[in-house]
């Protein structure tokens, strides 16, 4: 016997499963479809202003930088400004995300390179699939769109999120996931990101930038 | 058995601890940092409570439907691109990973912390066979230049100082300047990101654990803080996830649930800086993110758990609040408890895992305060379960032959009441009228193990139920 | 106070479980015991009692367990409330001996009943009976540390508090980590006394911070070893149960303290 037929053959003599399992193939079966919330809290069932200002809040409370502008296109001077205000270089990566490429980065100075990260860039600017107020978290997504790597090597990163994506919690991101990939299905992955790198592991003294970016700056664009 | 234990040893390795000065000062910071910020991240969320509930009634579904849930999982991973291997324990599980790290010529590893590759032993094989696996998660970098296990299953490295840490790095970083100044917590943190940002980019395969495995969509979920994880995953060729089959939950909803207690419970944040839902290799198109995707799915044990008494212990989603919260844990730091999983939690699965024979002071070892189950977020009966290897151990005639007698002694007069009275009332008389001047005894035969720490107060002399009996008149005696 | 409905005389019968460390080390707590419950309109009797079963229980000897348990329920299932001044023994009546004879239907009904009835002393007086206040005078600042079962089996933890702040005099100052364990675990303290001491004397350092004169709590386990360390660390701190205080039965010497030397200082 297998490996694999032998643990599931023992976990079925565990929990005492003989002969017909229709029953419980059924229960399963009807989980996964229906795929229960269960206890979402009240914090987050907010909308509108209400909304952004907690978003705001719970993001800043995990150490991100926030801001908002009012369109898309406000998006790369709010960009040139925060890394001049941080005595940053002018230099930013991204991927080939259609909203952040249709910015008018020819009004600002930044130097822009595209494609993933190879651990040299220093800033780079993801857009994210959607926000979370409960928590002040985002979701981001992998593809050429948005690549990973972006997300952790380099030392700076910035997020651009619309507001209309933000929602009142996970729940609500994953019916959208489901929408965009279908139910069942999954982008490679899917990064939830609550605040900057940090690690407590020495003297568990709070120390940020331990591995992933030591800032994380976030642009809500309101439009 | 997978890695050496000294659990046997529990009571050396204790007096040890309680006799090391810079373990008791790192251990303040166990004392001092966790409990307050889990109680405040507690507080400010009205639905805490439920929340437990929800987790703890999840866990328990998917333990009994595991079965369903490890082939519908299964088959989500292989439709996404990604390969699942089963392992029974902890020799087949190590054999999988080398021929996977072979296949893909790998010289490093970088890994991501995980208990399971410690419970089963992993680098010590890679190592063996020729492939350097890094640890990158800090607290796990730093015991690893210590060649040492971790003493506490999210802080890693807790038992240590900075200046532990500082000569550590000094031994082992010996390409960096001699003269450096290392004096600040900060510059230890700069110096391991420097270090290890090389190995991330240099390595051939990247090893995570999982926090959670979802059967709907064939994820894997790890958690971080410091984005390790992530590099460790998305910038090899080859990335294999291990997990033992308790992962398992149903649905990202179900995911979502559990998460919202993970780390307020274990660090007392909102929600982990890094969490990270991963299904498959890269896709087409895909600029970045691992060629190869493999689930090393572990048994090493748990399927013999479910329908036992220990099926609780299946629940553990490894915050590590019991042993934050635990007294005994505080006195001594996870070492003590001698072998991967320390405190509470270890406590119960250590003994299933390695045997009660081995492991058997481990349940042993508590107050039974309860303070653990008090902030387990799903609510896990530790005490009931630790008390449930001492009957074993009696069952099995492993309890000390000390405390057998003794027990057996007491028992008898308990069960005899008028023999009890006769008794009880002529030794109290006589230590009462032993103790009357000094009012205690700091020594007394057959109480060594008290009056070692302390004074043994003197009893008032004549018991309860002679007094009662002389003044109420036996009452319904 | 609320009125109960009762035996023949009208006033709620309790039995008293007066556990074994106070039966032998300290009546004087049994018999602060009785004083409150007989203010409060109880009628107090105290059958002839061993010993719970708890050691047993915790040392994994279930069939022991079971015969002491046994005798218990048989002793005590007559009165209309069982009151112990221990959240420990309390506990183990209230919480574990269903637990213990889950596998036997008539055994579980009994255990279960009483189990029902069965309170810790100050959570009976304030929760069951309604009491607020207590007729007694103690001087100086008290500090309260709350036993681990008491805590978290029973959730004592305002009824002592309470009641204390009726006490004349009194003055209750909390110390830090109150409801940590002090590190008795009973055969603990013993079987692994080297961590039993570190416990105790993290416990002993609060105590002392806390700068009170008077240590109280509920449990005599818990209060021996306290006293135990605080005078082996010649901390001169009395320690007391909380019923002697609330009961205004506090002439015998606290916890440690020689008789001899308190029955000179009362003799004038």
């Amino acid at each position: 016997m297998s490996a694999r037929d032998e643990i599931l053959a023992g976990i079925r003599r565990s929990l005492g499963v003989k002969g017909n399992e229709t029953i419980r193939r059924q229960i399963v079966q009807d989980r996964l479809e229906r795929a229960p919330k269960g206890v979402v809290p009240a914090r987050g069932q907010v909308s509108g202003e209400e909304r952004i200002a907690l978003f705001r809040t719970m993001a800043e409370s995990s150490l991100a930088t926030v801001t908002e502008v009012g369109t898309p296109a406000e998006v790369p001077q709010s960009i040139a400004l925060f890394l001049r205000d941080h005595n940053l270089p002018a230099t930013l990566r991204m991927g080939g995300d259609p909203r952040l490429k249709a910015m008018p980065w020819s009004e600002t100075a930044l130097e822009i390179s595209q494609g993933p990260s190879e651990g040299q860039d220093l800033n780079a600017v993801s857009h994210a699939f959607g926000g979370v107020a409960e928590t002040g978290t985002l979701a981001m997504i992998s593809g050429p769109e948005n690549p990973s790597t972006l997300n952790f090597l380099p030392d700076n990163h910035i997020i651009v999120v619309s507001a209309k994506d933000i929602a009142s919690d996970y729940e609500s991101v994953w019916s959208r996931v489901r929408f965009a990939f279908g139910k069942g299905g999954m982008p490679r992955t899917v990064n939830w990101i609550t605040g900057p790198s940090r690690s407590g592991d020495i003297e568990q003294t709070l120390l940020l930038g331990a591995h992933g970016p030591r800032r994380l700056h976030v642009i809500v664009v309101r439009e | 058995m997978t890695v050496h234990t000294t659990s046997p040893q529990f009571k050396q390795n204790a007096a040890r601890a309680l006799h090391d000065p810079q373990l008791q000062k790192a251990l303040n910071n166990v004392k001092q940092g966790f409990i307050d910020k889990r109680q405040a991240a507690a507080d400010k969320l009205p639905e805490f409570e439920a929340l437990r509930d929800s987790a703890r009634d999840i866990k328990n579904h998917t333990l009994e439907h595991l079965d369903l849930y490890l082939e519908a999982y299964e088959q989500k991973v292989k439709a996404s691109g990604g390969h699942v291997h089963f392992a029974r324990n902890a020799d087949e599980a190590r054999e999988i990973i080398l021929s996977i790290c072979r296949e893909a010529g790998a010289r490093t590893v970088t890994k991501g912390k995980s208990m399971i590759s410690e419970e089963i032993g992993i680098n010590h094989y890679l190592e063996a066979n020729g492939i350097k696996p890094v640890e990158t998660d800090l607290g796990e970098y730093i015991i690893q230049l210590r060649n040492e296990l971790p003493s506490h299953i999210i802080a890693p490295a807790v038992h240590l100082n900075a200046t532990q840490v500082e000569q550590d790095f000094r031994r082992v970083h010996t390409h960096l300047d001699a003269k450096r100044d290392l004096s600040e917590p900060v510059q230890l943190l700069t110096e391991a990101r420097a270090v290890l940002r090389e190995r991330f980019l240099a390595a051939d395969v990247g090893i995570t654990g999982a926090n959670f495995l979802v059967a709907e969509t064939g994820t894997s979920i790890i958690v971080t803080n410091e984005g390790n994880g992530d590099l460790t995953q998305i910038l090899p060729r080859t990335h294999i996830v291990l997990a033992s089959i308790e992962k398992l939950v149903p649905t990202l909803e179900d995911a979502s649930q559990l998460l919202r207690v993970l780390a307020r419970s274990a660090t007392g944040q909102e929600m982990s800086v890094y969490t990270t839902f991963s299904t498959g290799p890269r896709r087409s198109g895909d600029a970045d993110g691992p060629e190869n995707y493999h689930v090393v799915l572990i048994d090493n044990g748990r399927s013999a758990m479910l329908g036992t008494s220990f099926e609780e212990m299946l629940r553990c989603i490894r915050c590590g609040a019991c042993m934050n919260h635990c007294p005994v844990y505080h006195a001594v730091g996870g070492h003590a408890y001698g072998w991967v999983y320390p405190g509470p939690m270890g406590a119960v699965l250590t003994p299933s895992l390695i045997g009660v024979d081995k492991a058997g002071h481990l349940p042993n070892a508590s107050t039974f305060c309860g303070r653990c189950e008090s902030v387990c977020p799903v609510r896990i009966p530790l005490p009931k379960l630790m008390r449930h290897w001492r009957e074993r151990e009696f069952e099995r005639h492993l309890t000390p032959a000390s405390v057998r007698s003794g027990l057996s002694l007491w028992s008898f007069f308990a069960k005899r009441p008028a023999l009890y009275r006769l008794a009880t009332r002529a030794a109290m008389a006589t230590l009462g009228f032993a103790g009357r001047r000094r009012g205690r005894f700091s020594w007394l035969p057959l109480a060594k193990g008290w009056t070692k720490h302390r004074d043994f107060p003197a009893p008032q002399g004549e018991t309860f139920q002679a007094r009662w009996q002389r003044e109420r008149k036996g009452g319904t005696a | 106070m609320s009125v109960l409905a009762s035996s023949r005389s009208g006033k709620p019968r309790v039995g008293l479980f007066v556990t074994c460390l106070v039966d032998l080390m300290r009546p004087s707590v049994g018999f602060a015991a009785v004083k409150l419950l007989e203010d409060a309109g109880c009628t107090v009797e105290a059958p002839v009692q061993t010993c719970c079963g708890q050691p047993a229980y915790n040392s994994g000897d279930r069939g022991t367990t079971r015969d002491l348990a046994m005798r218990i329920i048989e002793t005590f299932q007559e009165f209309d409330y069982v009151v112990s001044p221990s959240g420990s023994c309390a506990g183990m009546i209230r919480k574990h001996y269903p637990e213990l004879f889950e596998e036997d239907p008539n055994w579980r009904a009994k255990a279960s009943a009483l189990a029902a009835k069965t309170f810790e002393l100050t959570s009976f007086l304030v929760d069951v009976l309604g009491v607020t206040q207590v007729d007694a005078t103690y001087h100086g600042a008290v500090t309260y540390h709350d036993s681990c079962s008491g805590l978290r089996e029973l959730g004592v933890r305002t009824q002592p508090r309470l009641l204390l702040s009726s006490v004349r005099g009194l003055t209750l100052v909390e110390m830090n980590d109150s409801d940590v364990c002090c590190g008795f675990g009973g055969t603990f303290a013993v079987k692994y006394s080297d961590i039993s001491g570190s416990i105790v004397d993290a416990k002993a350092r609060n105590v002392e911070a806390a700068g009170a004169p008077t240590l109280l709590a509920g449990d005599l386990g818990c209060l021996m070893n306290m006293a135990g360390k605080l005078s082996r660390g010649g901390k001169p701190v009395q320690v007391r149960h909380v019923a002697e205080v609330l009961a205004n039965m506090t002439d015998e010497p606290a916890i440690g303290l020689p008789r001899e030397a308190a029955l000179k200082q009362d003799q004038p």
